[in-house]
């Protein structure tokens, strides 16, 4: 399938996601159906470094949050529309992402999983100390009921929104995936040292994959407040974002974007029922329960059931 | 008189206090078969190592085709065609054997701007110099040793490079392999590639070196005609004691 003929798919998809649960008429279906999509975009984001290159980001949270509360600044500063604000939320975790990649250039395996967990603390740490934005006591946004514009719900709104941002990140890491790029990460991922005698550049590489990989957490977390309404550091920076996060590649597979799109829809909608029909206390439980299952039972995650992501490029048209 | 392909000149490396090369002198001419031995632990692939970019030299210089080599990153001397296989296969187990090749062919070759290659053609036929044709869709992991060490080499020539070191190609192999893996080397210097090839077989050395260099505790002590070299006193002593 052409990239094209996928995002006109996906765009398919995404209407008829939109008005499957327009045809509700359940605010809670907008309101529930966010998260999920929220970890869609979470879970592929990660995958971009994680899966692709092998480099697994502990940070999760940081990257969420920050774009988050840059999305708070702004609202103090100078209200954008929103689309303007995720964009924002995406160039700061970029870059963080960047500089990350660029602080971290020299460390493999946990070490690297150590520095971006510690590179979450500290971005806590900031936002704790930084009052303008609320500091420990969190800050409130003001969420309006509609939008100016069409007059829509503004929790479908942010429904939408995020539609548009899953719809773009899986059309990206599927690009990815077929691209001298991806090419490149999944060398990394096998062997560091054979890509760059291969000719790969590794570095630049690391970095692309650590700025994208932000900027779509970034973006996946920029409109957050408007959602929360009251936004806290311990919330916000809260580890069971990296846990979910991680959990739903591996659950799903890191091989290739079907994995995390399948992992975060099957565990944030288990997770979203059992909130309301149990307790949401129950939530890091079931993510325990499900990871040490599916290792057990599908070590590739759902999609090496069907044999998909092996040899990565074996069944693509060579360029 | 044309200048040396590779010119290293007082190459020096240290890892603390221990020094693992020192003042090392080497100039390759393009189209020679250089062969590279020494007892274990004698540097030698600590000098594939500052050669190939993978560790940094302290000291000295490395030229290549007439251009510094010092602090260029490896993926950009395997551009500039220094090419080298690993001593333990190091293949991409997730990609097939044909897309192992596409990597550096889309990297390298292409990354080069001097036109673009039809990729599976060119996959097959470097499947074919191998003696691997027909295996591309398969898994590396389901290669034996010297399959495994023939895609290391298929990999390092699709690179096309101009100088190609093979770090210990035949260790571990049968005799039968052995003489397999020194016919592809032979081939592949007759396809105009200067070979440098280190190894502990002394009937492959013999067989395939034009000039022999014996490195001995971080240090050059011979470098000359094989025969010559294999009868100097102080390679015997390295080899065999006093």
């Amino acid at each position: 399938m052409r990239g094209w003929t996928f995002l006109l798919l996906a765009v398919l998809v995404a209407g008829a996601v939109y008005a499957a649960a327009a045809a509700v008429n359940n605010g809670y279906v907008f309101f529930a159906g966010y998260v999920v999509l929220q970890y869609v975009v979470l879970a592929t984001a990660w995958n971009l470094l994680g899966g692709y290159t092998g480099y697994v980001n502990f940070g999760v949270a940081g990257f969420f949050a920050l774009a988050a509360y840059g999305t708070v600044a702004i609202e103090k500063l100078a209200p954008l529309p929103l689309p303007a604000v995720i964009l924002a939320g995406g160039a700061i975790s970029g870059l963080l992402g960047l500089g990350m990649g660029y602080l971290t250039l020299r460390l493999r395996g946990v070490f690297f999983s150590i520095a971006t967990l510690a590179m979450a603390v500290v971005a806590q740490t900031f936002v704790v100390n930084w009052n303008f934005v609320g500091g420990s006591a969190g800050a409130f946004v003001i969420r309006p009921q509609f939008t100016a514009w069409f007059h829509i719900d503004y929790i479908h709104y942010l429904f939408l929104l995020m539609l548009v941002l899953c719809v773009i990140v899986l059309a990206t890491a599927r690009l990815i995936e077929r691209s001298r790029l991806g090419d490149g990460f999944a060398a990394i991922r096998d062997d560091e040292l054979a890509a760059e005698a291969a000719g790969v550049p590794t570095l630049r590489l690391k970095l692309i994959a650590t700025a994208l990989s932000g900027a779509f957490m970034g973006m996946a977390g920029a409109p957050l407040p408007y959602y929360v309404t009251y936004l806290d550091p311990p919330s916000a920076f809260s580890l069971s974002y990296a846990v979910n996060t991680i959990a739903m590649p591996l659950i799903g597979g890191t091989a290739a974007w079907p994995g995390p799109l399948i992992g975060a829809l099957l565990l944030a909608t288990l997770q979203q029922l059992v909130t309301v029909t149990i307790s949401s206390a129950v939530n890091l439980l079931i993510v325990g329960l499900m990871l040490v299952g599916f290792i057990i039972i599908a070590p590739r995650g759902i999609i090496g059931w069907f044999g998909i992501g092996e040899g990565k490029l074996r069944r693509r048209k060579r360029r | 008189m044309t200048p040396p392909l590779l010119d290293v000149a007082g190459l020096g490396k240290r890892f603390g206090g221990f020094v693992a090369l020192e003042a090392i002198d080497l100039q390759v001419a393009s189209g020679e078969r250089v062969g590279l031995i020494g007892p274990n632990g004698s540097g030698k692939s600590t000098l594939v190592n500052c050669l190939s970019g993978t560790l940094r030299n302290e000291t000295g210089q490395v030229r290549f085709a007439g251009q510094r080599l010092d602090g260029m990153a490896a993926h950009q001397r395997t551009r500039l065609g220094l090419a080298r296989s690993f001593q333990l296969p190091r293949p991409f187990r997730s990609l097939t054997v044909a897309e192992n090749l596409q990597i550096p062919i889309e990297y390298v070759v292409h990354a080069r701007g001097e036109g673009r290659v039809d990729v599976p053609a060119r996959c097959a036929e470097l499947l074919d110099l191998v003696g691997l044709a027909g295996r591309g869709e398969e898994l590396p992991t389901g290669l034996t040793q010297v399959e495994m060490r023939k895609l290391e080499l298929a990999r390092a020539m699709a690179a096309e490079p101009r100088l190609l070191i093979a770090d210990e190609a035949m260790a571990g192999l049968s005799h039968q392999e052995v003489d397999d893996i020194l016919a592809l080397l032979l081939a592949l210097n007759d396809r105009g590639v200067t070979i440098i090839m280190i190894e502990h077989i002394m009937r492959a050395v013999m067989g395939f070196s034009q000039r022999l260099v014996v490195l001995v505790a971080g240090r050059k002590i011979a470098d000359g005609d094989p025969e010559e070299v294999i009868r100097n006193p102080e390679v015997e002593r390295a080899y065999l004691g006093e």
